[in-house]
This record gives C-alpha cells, structure tokens and sequence, in this order.
C-alpha cells in the first residue's frame, strides 16, 4: 500500500475516538451526544480492521461485525428512550433530565 | 493510487467528524456530516482489504441507523435546541480539550514505535464467503447471541416508544 503503514490507519481511528469524546464531554443535546457514541464505535471498529490486516487474520474484521450489530441495537433502543423523554419532558437538552441524579 | 486514496478518505472521515460535533445550528447538519464519516470509514475498510466490513458498513450505518438519527430528529422537531447557554461550559470545554489532545498525542507515540510493513494476503481475505464461513463455523455462538440480542432491542424500542410512562 505504498508509504501508508499500519500506524496510519491507527492515528486515523485514534483521532476520531478523540472527536467522539469531545462531543460526549462538550455537547450538550442528547442527540448530537449520541451520535459522538457512534462516532467512537467507528473508531473502534476501523482499529479493529486495522490491526486484524495488520497480523494478516480476519478475527477482527468478525469482532468489528458483532461491533456493529451491537451498535445497531444500542441506537434503536437509545433512541427510543429519548422519544419517550421528549415526550414526558419535552426537552433534548441533558442538563434538564437530572431525576437520577443523585 | 492507495496512498492518494487513503489521503482522501482520512480527512473525510476526520473533517465530518468534527462536522458531527462542531453544528450548533442543528442536529440535522450532524446526521448528515455522520453519514459522509461513515461512507469515507466504509472506504478505508476496503483499502484494508475487510470489503465486507466496507459493505456492511454502508448498509447498516449510511443505510439504517443515520435513517433511524434523521426520523428521530425529524419526528420530534428539533431545531438547534441543546445549543443553548448549558453548551459554554469554559472549565468543562478545557478540561475536555486538554485530556482528548493528551490521549492522541500519547497513542500516536506509542504506536509510531512499530513501523511493521504489511503482510502478504491470500486473495480470500476479508471476502463475504471468508468471513461468512467463519462465521457459521468457528463463531457460530456469536451470531446466535447476536440474533437473540437484536430480538430483545426490537422488543424493548417499542416498549418504550410506545406511549407515556406513568
């Protein structure tokens, strides 16, 4: 693959984890904070291919699969835990669902 | 070729990522910047040679789950809400900056250290039929945890989607 070495492909995934973090930390509308989770399943995933290219084995690529099957469900029933809080409360925003807390 | 072609890929994928987190106008710009992220992943996975993992990817992620992002957004009628006075948080935003920029910065120089070459193939590699048969063989448990898995998420979406909790 030319100059592009293993390590590439693994700042690529590191630095979208890290944006993915970010947007968990820094955002404050559950939607958008839902979508920097996804953000670092994907970054997750691409390390996973990376490495398992990397050793010339394709046990990753079947984990990065069960990754995103994992994925999958997590958005349908996170997204509809947050249709029934917009319902009940009528708001996105984190700092207004704050009955757990304790 | 490859090494234009990742070039390209990476900074899509990097820029809508920061696309994703960075629209305050609203949610519907990060669905759709999360949508290119996805497409420019599911192009590096097949530079990898993973072209299933690639398929895969933009089936369930550009395909269904950003369609799922967009109804949700959509149906509940959102507009640039969450962007309010509770998003500048300066010590939050810091702190936040400063522990992301530390961990990328401590990986990079962690992994720079192996500069390995990539290993030779076989041309069966990261083909549906390869990952296919591994995974109706060796992993065949998985795939029924993932199966039973999938059944309790459909069961629980409508649960809770369905009407007001008391």
């Amino acid at each position: 693959m030319g100059d592009v070495l293993p390590f590439h492909f693994q700042v690529v995934a590191a630095l979208i984890f890290a944006i993915g973090a970010l947007g968990v930390m820094l955002r404050r509308n559950m939607i958008v904070m839902f979508m920097s989770i996804e953000l670092m399943l994907n970054a997750a995933n691409l390390s996973l291919v990376a490495f398992s290219r990397e050793i010339g084995n394709d046990q990753g690529q079947i984990l990065a699969f069960i990754v995103m099957v994992v994925a999958a469900v997590e958005v349908a029933v996170g997204l509809a835990i947050i249709i029934s809080l917009v319902r009940n409360r009528d708001t996105v925003n984190i700092e207004d669902t704050s009955q757990m807390k304790w | 070729m490859r090494t234009a072609l990742f070039w390209i890929f990476s900074v899509m994928a990097v820029g809508s990522a920061l696309g994703v987190v960075g629209s305050l106008r609203s949610p519907i710009n990060s669905a759709l910047s999360l949508v290119l992220s996805m497409l420019a992943l599911a192009g590096l996975y097949v530079l990898l040679e993973a072209q299933f993992v690639g398929l895969i990817q933009v089936m369930v992620y550009a395909g269904a789950i950003v369609v799922l992002f967009l109804f949700v957004i959509m149906l509940l009628n959102l507009r640039g809400s969450g962007a309010g006075s509770a998003e500048s948080r300066p010590i939050g935003k810091a702190a936040g900056a400063v522990v992301a920029v530390g961990a990328v910065l401590w990986l990079v120089r962690r992994l720079a250290a192996s500069r390995a070459p990539w290993p030779e193939v076989d041309p069966t590699y990261g083909t549906t039929r390869a990952i296919g048969e591994a995974l109706y063989t060796d992993y065949v448990l998985s795939v029924q945890v993932a199966g039973v898995l999938l059944l309790a998420g459909i069961i629980a979406a409508v649960v809770l989607a369905k009407k007001k909790i008391d």
